[in-house]
């Protein structure tokens, strides 16, 4: 690890002024920086701390419905929010299937946001990888890539953004809030990631010094609260990143879907919303032909990247049991293993 | 396997090479932080901010309790408690935690008393080698404060899966922590009764 200044913010503007100084980065849980630090994959100049920051650990309820959730929000204290839980269930339930209760005491709303990709090439830094270091190739081309992105990717980089919390909010048109030296701005969560094309190491719509304070969800999102499900296969049952996930939900009046919402995890350098396939099941009955149907469309366009073709039949399955766990109900209490399409309502015991 | 460039490791060698480099808000900091540990108030001088909450635990305090398995957040073996809640002290920069109450395996038996999970554990073989046990312990006492697992076995396996065990001792892990739990609703309900 390099030796850094370190650098204690007791407000956002003096978070944003040290922010904005050359090399200098921001550290809240510090679960995916202070770990980038040690592979001597991030180097640092500065850090600047944010965990002082009160006005940023808050979950604002604002009068129009919608809810407002402070960058520094633990990822547990989030998804154990009674209410939030009950309003947004698919968020809560991505955020308790990812990683491990003690790094999710420890992980921030804004962090999780900001996480870099677990992409192996680009965590040593011995070998070519464009996102770290531009221009210098990419080895996951040629190596190990059977997890990386199967939609969206480029010939400059095939790596998938890691995050659960983020694929039920690009579901839900949720809003990052952000602060830098020329002020506040809003970017809607879709355009928030970037497609690597040929600048991967541009991840994010942020500019230079930019915080993120908050993230918004919208009030109209809490009409899926009946119908949402976020599964994510994983290789071991828990404490383990998604090799494919899927957000999944709806509005059913009358036997009939008003409205659907589809966005898939782990298959690309965002989380990747299909809006053509959830324009397909409207007006539709709940059906796994259906099901079927809107999960074919929302993987038309993938292609493998490397030795990872099983992830597009994979990815596709899984975005329609998701759909029609969606359809039948979320369970009343979150599932004993959240996420898991193993164990879907508590009492089924994965392990006999 | 491409071969790692050299990094100054995350060890206490580090600690010789004074840094002029702590800053609070643009001016030297006294490169002392506060914690109470155990319930002891301790004052640390830091000469280095790279130190992380495990190695100022283990290398500096001698608190050699809490283990050291990945140093990676991906094991569990580091677990402690900062202001009551469970987390992998092995990616907590100290600087960062200054202030906070830390409680750590050593912080709780009672004197020759055990802590009851520690009684639980050992009343359920949860071990079997012990790398991994204060950091179990410790994740398991976060865990019955949070108090999400009900009695439900499969919500403890779950939630306590942030701790691998090399030697595999998992029933007898996911044992102690169901009869820990069962001891303490029997003994708030006492308190509550009281
Ligand atoms: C073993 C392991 C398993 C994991 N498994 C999962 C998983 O299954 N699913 C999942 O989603 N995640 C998983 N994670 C990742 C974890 O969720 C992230 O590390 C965490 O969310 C990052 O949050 P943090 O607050 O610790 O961020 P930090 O490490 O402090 O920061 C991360 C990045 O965000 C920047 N940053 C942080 N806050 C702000 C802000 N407010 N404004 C601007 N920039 C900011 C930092 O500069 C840094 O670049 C896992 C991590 C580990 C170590
Ligand atoms: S896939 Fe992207 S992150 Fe991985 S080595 Fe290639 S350029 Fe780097
Ligand atoms: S040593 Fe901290 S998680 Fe492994
Ligand atoms: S008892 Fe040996 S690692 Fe768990």
């Amino acid at each position: 690890m390099n030796l850094f200044d370190y650098v204690r913010a007791s407000s956002v503007d003096e978070a944003v002024a040290a922010g904005a100084k050359p090399g200098a980065r921001i550290l809240a849980g510090g679960t995916n920086l202070v770990d980038l630090m040690k592979m001597g994959v991030a180097e640092p100049a500065t850090l600047v701390d944010i965990t002082r920051l009160e006005e940023l650990k808050r979950i604002n309820w604002l009068s129009d419905g919608s809810v407002r959730i402070g960058s520094l929000v633990r990822n547990s204290d989030l998804a154990y929010e009674t209410h939030f839980a009950k309003t947004f269930p698919m968020v809560a339930e991505a955020l308790l299937s990812g990683a491990s209760a003690q790094l999710r005491n420890a992980a921030t709303a804004g962090g999780n946001l900001l996480q870099k990709t677990r992409c192996s090439y680009y965590q040593d830094v011995a070998s070519a990888c464009n996102r770290r270091n531009a221009g210098s190739g990419c080895d996951a081309r040629q190596g190990l890539n059977r997890l990386h992105a199967v939609l969206g990717w480029s010939d400059h980089c095939i790596a998938t953004h890691p995050s659960d919390f983020c694929v039920p909010l690009a579901a839900l048109d949720a809003v990052v809030e952000v602060t830098g030296k020329g002020g506040s701005r809003e970017i809607p969560i879709e355009s928030f990631h970037l497609l690597p094309g040929d600048q991967p190491g541009k991840e994010n719509a942020l500019e230079e010094g930019e915080l993120v304070t908050a993230i918004r969800i919208p009030a109209d999102a809490s009409r899926f609260a009946a119908h949402s499900r976020y599964l994510k296969l994983r290789e071991r049952t828990s404490y383990a990143f998604a090799v494919v996930s899927a957000a999944a939900a709806m509005m059913i009046e009358d036997g009939r879907i008003l409205e659907a919402r589809l966005t898939l995890g782990a298959v690309a350098a965002k989380p990747w919303r299909s809006r053509e396939a959830e324009a397909a099941m409207i007006g539709q009955m709940p059906s796994k032909d259906l099901f079927d149907h809107a999960a074919g469309i929302a993987l038309r366009e993938a292609s493998p990247s490397g030795n990872n073709a099983f992830k597009i039949e994979l990815a596709r399955r899984l975005a329609a049991r998701a759909l029609s766990a969606a359809s039948a109900g979320t369970p009343t209490a979150m599932p004993a293993l959240p996420g898991s399409p193993l164990s879907t309502f508590s009492g089924d015991a994965h392990v006999a | 396997m491409a071969i790692q460039k050299f990094k100054l490791p995350d060890i206490p060698s580090i600690a010789v090479q004074i840094s002029t480099s702590l800053f609070l808000n643009g001016v030297r900091m006294s490169l002392s932080i506060s914690l109470t540990i155990n319930g002891d108030a301790r004052t640390i001088v830091l000469e280095d901010p790279r130190v992380t909450l495990l190695d100022l635990l283990r290398e500096r305090l001698q608190l050699t309790g809490t283990k050291k398995g990945c140093d990676r957040g991906q094991c569990g073996a580091c677990t402690v408690l900062v202001d009551g809640r469970r987390i992998n002290s092995c990616l907590t920069l100290a600087m960062t935690v200054d202030g906070a109450h830390v409680t750590t395996i050593e912080g709780l038996a009672t004197g020759d008393e055990l802590h009851p999970v520690q009684a639980a554990f050992l009343e359920c073989d949860g071990l079997q080698c012990g790398y991994c046990t204060p950091g179990q312990i410790m994740s398991a006492v976060g865990l019955i404060a949070e108090g999400q697992a009900a009695g439900d076995p499969e919500r403890v396996r779950e939630l306590m899966s942030g701790n691998i065990c090399r030697c595999g001792a998992y029933k007898g892990i996911t044992e102690a922590v169901l009869v820990a739990i069962e001891k303490d609703a029997t003994t708030s309900k006492e308190r509550d009764a009281a």
